[in-house]
């Protein structure tokens, strides 16, 4: 059983939290320091969005590994107003033009697999997994 | 990509020469072709950098986490760039087939009767045209004219078009009435199209027997009829409407004979509005421009008028373009 870390969002504190829980797991199995710098940046930008968006929730930063690989899997996950259009905030452009930073697309090209699942009013879950090359 | 970037790096840091940055600014065009992201750049020198100088100072080292966490932030920005442009380049083509579609919207046959000399050009300020044209002949050798020009520019003026078109191709009993068929597509226009939309149309039925040039406007910019015997230019006057304001409406319908090397000019506000200089040209100048070249036939003398037209505007034009000439001939 691998350890699982989690950090509960309803400050910046805490996004600053889930990045050094982050960085440090992605250190110890292994990644350099371009792919720290981006599971941190992504981790950063999951958390805000709950922070921005869903004002409070948990970053759950664990190891996961299959058959030959192993990887930082990030999960974030709120119970906030959920997103009413996935396909439109997938969509490159959409965020980053009011300023937002990178966005879920940011995210999703950082990582290397990403899943999301959204109910309007029942909250998001978001996770991405970076392989170790 | 690692050992060219240390021979750059060593030589710099000997000689600073101009040389090496030359080489420097060669080498990042060849790492953008392969896709190399900021962020990998500059961790690429920092190990470099960290080969070649030993002792470096730790502050140095640590000072490129900072970089480097900001410069991730430059690596997402320049891959949703180069996303972007793919779609761009995407939605382009579809664009250009949309555009070929419009296209075969218009006559494609050359209009050829012994009784007169015709000729029409219609350009698109843009991909798609928001102007439309039409000319047929029929059995009797009775020749129907339209231009129709969607207030709006671009797809949405375009989408409109094609409807002007299929409408027209489901009326065809009152080709020769043009009062009439303007009715019609009022009709099928009101129930159709968004309030915010409106479409202005002339059309014109010319019989080359009697002579007789028949035509009603709904809202458009009046054509011209030239009268040879005193070479003078006249508007066609019309009353009417523009489409799709009002279920009911009635358009009156004029005509007038053409005498030999008599003609008429059906045309788009493209042509009328073009600006030199900040200004709208008169529709005086458009007249001389049509008789400065009236020498020519039907279709030279349109598509010489757009010419000039187009290069008095820089090549910039503002809005769909249409001129539609038709001559009876000596």
């Amino acid at each position: 059983m691998q350890v699982q870390t989690h950090v509960d969002i309803n400050s910046e504190w805490g996004i600053v939290a889930a990045r050094q829980a982050g960085r440090k797991l992605a250190r110890e199995i292994g990644f350099g320091s371009v792919d720290q710098a981006r599971i941190t940046t992504a981790i950063s930008e999951l958390a805000r969005n709950i922070y921005l968006y869903a004002n409070k929730g948990q970053i759950y930063i664990e190891e996961v590994s299959n058959a030959n690989k192993r990887g930082v899997k990030i999960t974030a996950i709120d119970q906030g107003p959920g997103i009413k259009d996935v396909r439109k905030v997938m969509e490159d452009g959409f965020t980053t033009s009011g300023g937002l930073g990178a966005g879920l697309p940011g995210v999703r090209r950082l990582m290397d697999d990403f899943t999301i699942d959204s109910e309007v009013n029942n909250g998001t879950t978001i996770s991405a997994i970076k392989w170790l090359r | 990509m690692y050992q060219l970037y240390k021979e750059m790096l060593t030589n710099y840091l000997r000689n600073k020469s101009e040389h090496t940055l030359y080489s420097a600014q060669q080498f990042s065009k060849e790492m953008m072709v392969k896709d190399l992201s900021p962020e990998e750049m500059v961790s690429l020198h920092i190990s470099v950098f960290k080969e070649i100088v030993e002792d470096l100072p730790e502050e140095v080292i640590d000072s490129f986490d900072l970089l480097l966490e900001v410069m991730i932030g430059y690596g997402l920005a320049h891959r949703e760039h180069l996303s972007l442009r793919d779609r761009q380049r995407q939605l382009e083509s579809e664009l250009n087939v949309a555009a070929r579609m419009q296209q075969s919207l218009l006559p494609s046959k050359e209009l050829k009767v012994d009784e007169v000399d015709f000729g029409v050009t219609s350009v698109p300020a843009g991909k798609m045209s928001g102007d439309y044209y039409h000319y047929i002949v029929d059995e009797q050798g009775h020749i129907g004219v339209a231009v129709a020009d969607v207030i709006g520019k671009g797809i949405p003026a375009a989408m409109c078009m094609s409807m002007i078109k299929y409408a027209m191709d489901s009326i065809p009993e009152q080709r020769l009435q043009p009062a009439a068929l303007l009715e019609n597509l009022n009709r099928v226009v009101e129930r159709n199209i968004d309030s915010d939309m409106f479409i202005t149309m002339v059309y014109g039925s010319y019989d080359p027997k009697s002579h007789r040039f028949y035509f009603a406007s709904a809202g458009h910019e009046p054509g011209f009829f030239y009268e040879a015997a005193t070479n003078t230019f006249h508007d066609l006057k019309t009353k009417g409407i523009v489409l799709g304001v009002s279920p009911k409406v009635q358009y009156h319908e004029s005509s007038l004979k053409l005498e030999p090397g008599d003609f008429v000019v059906l045309l788009s506000d493209g042509v009328t509005e073009t600006r030199v200089n900040g200004e709208f040209i008169e529709r005086k100048d458009v007249s001389q421009l049509i008789g400065k070249y009236k020498h020519l036939p039907a279709q030279l003398m349109a598509e010489q008028v757009f010419r000039e037209l187009e290069r008095m505007q820089d090549f910039q034009l503002k809005d769909d373009f249409t001129l539609l000439i038709l001559r009876r001939n000596v």
